[in-house]
Order: C-alpha cells, then structure tokens, then sequence
C-alpha cells in the first residue's frame, strides 16, 4: 500500500488530476464530503488530504510514504525527504519586494518582513548583508507601507497584489513549484512501486 | 532470566552489547559531560550544532554530550601498529524538530588505527548483524565517497557549489542537479548519470562501471570487493548500493553505510570511515564505526490488554500467609498478580479471585 499526502486546495486539486491521469486514480475522492482519507485496494493507493504546509511532516515521520510539497516549504524546513520530481504545478517566484523605487544602499541594517525566515536568513547571509528579521504570518505586503520593513521575502504569483500596494519585485531569491517527495526509510522498501509512479508522472510532466 | 520483562530497546542492547563482545569490542564508559571546545572544533560533524553546555564550578565551559565517536578518538591512542575496538551503549543529547532537547539512546562501535580491508568488512559486517539482531527484513545501503569526490572533482565546481550539488544528490533531486550544473555551465553528465544509480549491487555497480575511471574507478574497485566478501556472508539483510548516501566529506571518506528497518519512519543506523576526522583531531590512523539509534527502534510490541493477569481480593481479615502462598503459586504458572482490597477504578485484569470474606484459619 503506498500512502500519498496531498496538499489541500486548488493546488491538491491540481496534482490529483495528474496522479489519475497517470493511472492512479481513487474515485471516492471526488465525492463532496468531509472525508479525509480515500483508498483504492485494487491499485494499493491511499490518499489523503493535509494542510499544504504540513504534507513534508507528514512524509518525513512516515505517515505518508510520498506526498507533494511546494519549494518554499521545502526550502524553510529543509525536511529530510527525498525530492523525486518537479511537477511544474503552482509554479511562482519567491521575491524581495519593497514600496516602488526603493534603493537599498547598503549602509544600514535592512529590514526585512517575511513567513519565511530560514530562506530570507540565507539569501541574504550569501550576500554578508546584515538584516533585522521580523517574522510575520500574513498579510506580510503590509510591512513596508506602514514603515514596519523595507523589504519583505515573499511569495509572488501574479505580482497584482504588489502593484495595487504601490509594491514592487526588488530581487528574485529562487523559483517555487510543486515537488514529489518521499520518505528516506521507506523508499528502500517501496522502491519498485515508487519509482513506477514518479516515471508515470515524468512522463506525464514532460510532454 | 525472563526476557519478556525487558523493553524491546533493552534486549537490544543485551544482544548488541554480546555481539561486540564476542568480536573483541571492548566497552567504553564515558563520562556525560566533555569540554564544550571538543564539540566547537568539530561542529560540522554532529547533526546539530545546538548544545546544551554550562559552566562547571572551575569556570570552563561544558557540554552535555551530543556525540560518542569524538570522545572515543580523543581518548584513542595514536600509535602506527595499534588498534584498538570499542564499543558502547550511551544517552546523547539532541535536539529535536520541536526546538528543545531530547535524551536518544545510542548504541554502536569505533575501530580505530591501522585498519586493513578486514577491518571495514567486520565493521560492516557487524551493522549488518545488528541489524539482524533487532529486525528481520531490514536493509543496508551502502556507498563509497571515494566516487562522489572523484566526480564532483570532474566538474571542477567550486567548493560552495560542490556542496548544492552534494544535496541534490542526497534528496535524490535529479532536476535541481541538471539545472544546477546547466546554470554554472559545468560539465556534470557522468555525476548525473551516477546519482540515479540504486539498488541491488550486481546491476548498480555494472552501471556505474561504464561512467567510473581514475580515482572514481577505485573506489569502485574497493566497492566491488566489499559487497562480493558481504554476500558470501548470507544473513537476512538485504544489502543494497545507494549513491544519495552522502555524507560531510571533510569527515568521511571510504565506505559509509545506513541501515532501514520495515515500518520505521528513519534510517535506525548510520556509520562510515571517518578518516578526515581522524586528521582534523590530528590522529594520523584511520578509524570507523556506526552507531544504532535505539530511539526509532518503533515499539512494535502488541499492547496489553491488561495490566495484570489475576486480581487477588482480600480483606482485614484474611490470611496473610495463605493470600502469599497463592500469589507464589500463580506467579510459579507465570501470571501476575495484584493484591486489592477493592477492584481498582484504573487497573485491567484478565481474572478476578475474590477472597475476601474468608477469615484467617477458615
């Protein structure tokens, strides 16, 4: 049996629809309904669904054999996980961004606002700037109008809600898109099954 | 001595302790604290570079130890000719995902000295039948670094680099490796083409010898040798070649190994040859070991359905001697026993003997 984590939302949604489209499909998942977990025996599947953030957790203690994650969370948590696979969904850019024109010239502390702490510290510890980091959980945009940064470190998709904030992309730190991950102990045990899967979805990936 | 009372973890380190042993291990006792600079010049080798240290009452800085093998090299002799096995079961202190520290019981051994080829075979040897010792089914991955840096010298990357690449080839992430060397312009296609070799030792070494020359090529030499003494060995454990198996390569060079157990969530065993750390702590021998981490040993044991076998009721007036000679005789059957007044609100029996009511000499 493999255990899948996936990750809930239009993302999760997303992802599924590859997994069926390489054949490992679980119909009871596409019910409404509260259900968390679906299992298909004849295929040795069980999905379930978890809060994006938490699919890496899950997977690197072993409740989930693989899942799919984003970049950024594997990048701020550095989970010891194998990373299979890109599966080029979700895909945005994890940006500094400040108010339009900002110029950081070097001479004092920066202060940067951002949900992601570890990716924001070693940015800019290869670039031996010294920063003030403010960690904040959302509506991170708001730091930099209000005085509270100069910079944040953030997720940017569209890059709308910057502009419509007079907010600007300052530097691009690294790309984020969904990956196939699995746990290190169980691979040596599942690795026919899992392999046959992330080819599957290689396939599927690169067309 | 009945070996059901003791916790799965303790029988393993009764049997790990015997296996060492027998192999001429001799039991190092450490003592819970070391010089927190010992930890400091090496920190890139622990798993974490959070200590718990303190200061002693002569004002110098100590830890809670985080490790075993540094403490055993210290206290090793450096002497060409010698060499010296150790073996040992101790607490070291870590901390977890959570951010504070947790006590993880570890188990293991260090050879250390003039080692030969025989002394990499027993050693590997040895993890393997640890691993028998705790589970059946388990696997043993191995790999030599001999191929890494041979292949990472090929690229001609510079140091930083050679470290993202490191841990591409660690997670597995072939995608992050191709982008990687395409973004830096390096010429890394046999590097690439060697990180996805895994699996049974026949086929992954045929595989890595159409892309292994030079120094690359003896380490596979070396590799090849080991894995055809370990299979005539037979055992349970299946043994298996993993090029992801990576480690600091500062510390480790040769031959570095983990062991899986079925239905554990982490590797249960890790281990290698550690000659860089030899020369870092100016030792000019060699050494290696592994360590088993008695911690993810996952209880498996079924749990009870009751906490004891018989519940003994009696009261004021029965009689003790006789109430004494029955929880013998029940123990003698090898069930436990309780002795109540009352049934317990919190206490599971799978029998209750009611004596209560029964006067002394009735």
């Amino acid at each position: 049996m493999l255990n899948i984590a996936l990750p809930k939302g239009r993302l999760g949604e997303k992802v599924y629809d590859l997994f069926e489209r390489a054949g490992y499909a679980c119909p009871a998942i596409r019910e409404p309904g509260r259900r968390l977990i679906f299992e298909n025996e004849t295929l040795g599947l069980r999905y379930f669904w978890v809060k994006p953030s938490d699919v890496a957790i899950y997977v690197q203690r072993g409740a989930a054999d693989l899942g799919v994650a984003g970049k950024d969370i594997l990048l701020e948590y550095e989970p010891e996980v194998y990373e299979l696979l890109d599966l080029g969904l979700g895909r945005c850019r994890m940006a500094v961004a400040g108010r339009r024109g900002f110029y950081d010239s070097g001479e004092r502390t920066l202060k940067v606002a951002t949900k992601f702490q570890n990716i924001a510290s070693r940015y800019y510890a290869a670039q031996s700037r010294d920063i003030d980091l403010i960690p904040l959980n959302g509506s991170i945009e708001l730091a930099p109008i209000l005085g509270l940064s100069d910079v944040i470190v953030d997720i940017v998709e569209t890059g709308t809600t910057l502009k419509e904030n007079d907010l600007e992309v300052l530097a691009e730190v690294v790309t984020i898109s969904a990956r196939l991950i699995a746990n290190k102990a169980a691979y040596p045990f599942k690795t026919a099954e899992i392999t046959e899967l992330t080819e599957k979805l290689k396939g599927l990936v690169q067309t | 001595m009945d070996e059901r009372l003791l916790k799965r973890e303790e029988r393993a380190v009764f049997a790990l302790r015997g296996l060492y042993q027998r192999r001429g291990y001799l039991p190092f006792k450490m003592s819970k604290f070391e010089e927190y600079e010992l930890y400091a010049r090496n920190k890139d080798f622990l798993s974490s570079e959070r200590i718990i240290s303190f200061t002693d009452l002569n004002g110098r800085l100590m830890a809670l130890k985080p490790d075993v093998t540094l403490s055993i090299i210290k206290r090793a002799e450096d002497r060409s000719g010698v060499k010296q096995r150790f073996c040992y079961d101790e607490s070291v202190y870590r901390p977890d995902g959570s951010g504070s520290f947790r006590e993880i019981t570890q188990t293991g051994l260090e050879c250390i000295g003039d080692l030969n080829a025989y002394d990499v075979l027993e050693v590997v040897s040895l993890a393997r039948e640890s691993l028998e010792q705790v589970s059946g089914g388990a696997v043993l991955a191995l790999n030599h670094l001999g191929l890494l840096t041979a292949l990472l010298e090929e690229t001609g990357a510079p140091e930083t680099l050679r470290r993202e690449l490191t841990a591409c080839i660690a997670g597995k992430n072939s995608h992050d490796l191709r982008r990687l060397a395409a973004e830096n312009g390096l010429d890394a296609e046999r590097l690439c083409a060697c990180a996805a070799v895994y699996g049974e030792p026949g086929d992954a070494l045929n595989q890595l010898e159409t892309l292994c020359s030079g120094k690359a090529g003896a380490a596979l030499k070396e590799l090849r040798e080991l894995f055809g003494l370990l299979t005539q060995g037979g055992g349970s454990t299946r043994v298996i070649f993993d090029f992801s198996l990576v480690s600091d390569t500062q510390y480790y060079n040769g031959v570095v190994f983990r062991g899986y157990l079925p239905g554990a969530a982490e590797s249960v065993l890790a281990g290698g040859e550690y000659d860089g750390l030899m020369r870092r702590m100016g030792h000019r021998t060699r050494g290696i070991g592994f360590a088993l981490y008695l911690d993810r040993l996952e209880e498996r044991e079924r749990e009870r359905q009751w906490d004891v076998d018989v519940l003994l009721l009696c009261d004021r007036e029965s009689d003790a001697a006789a109430i004494l000679t029955q929880v013998k005789e029940l123990n003698a059957k090898g069930l436990s026993v309780s002795v109540q007044n009352a049934i317990p609100e919190k206490l599971r029996c799978r029998e209750i003997l009611d004596r209560r009511g029964e006067a002394a000499g009735c």
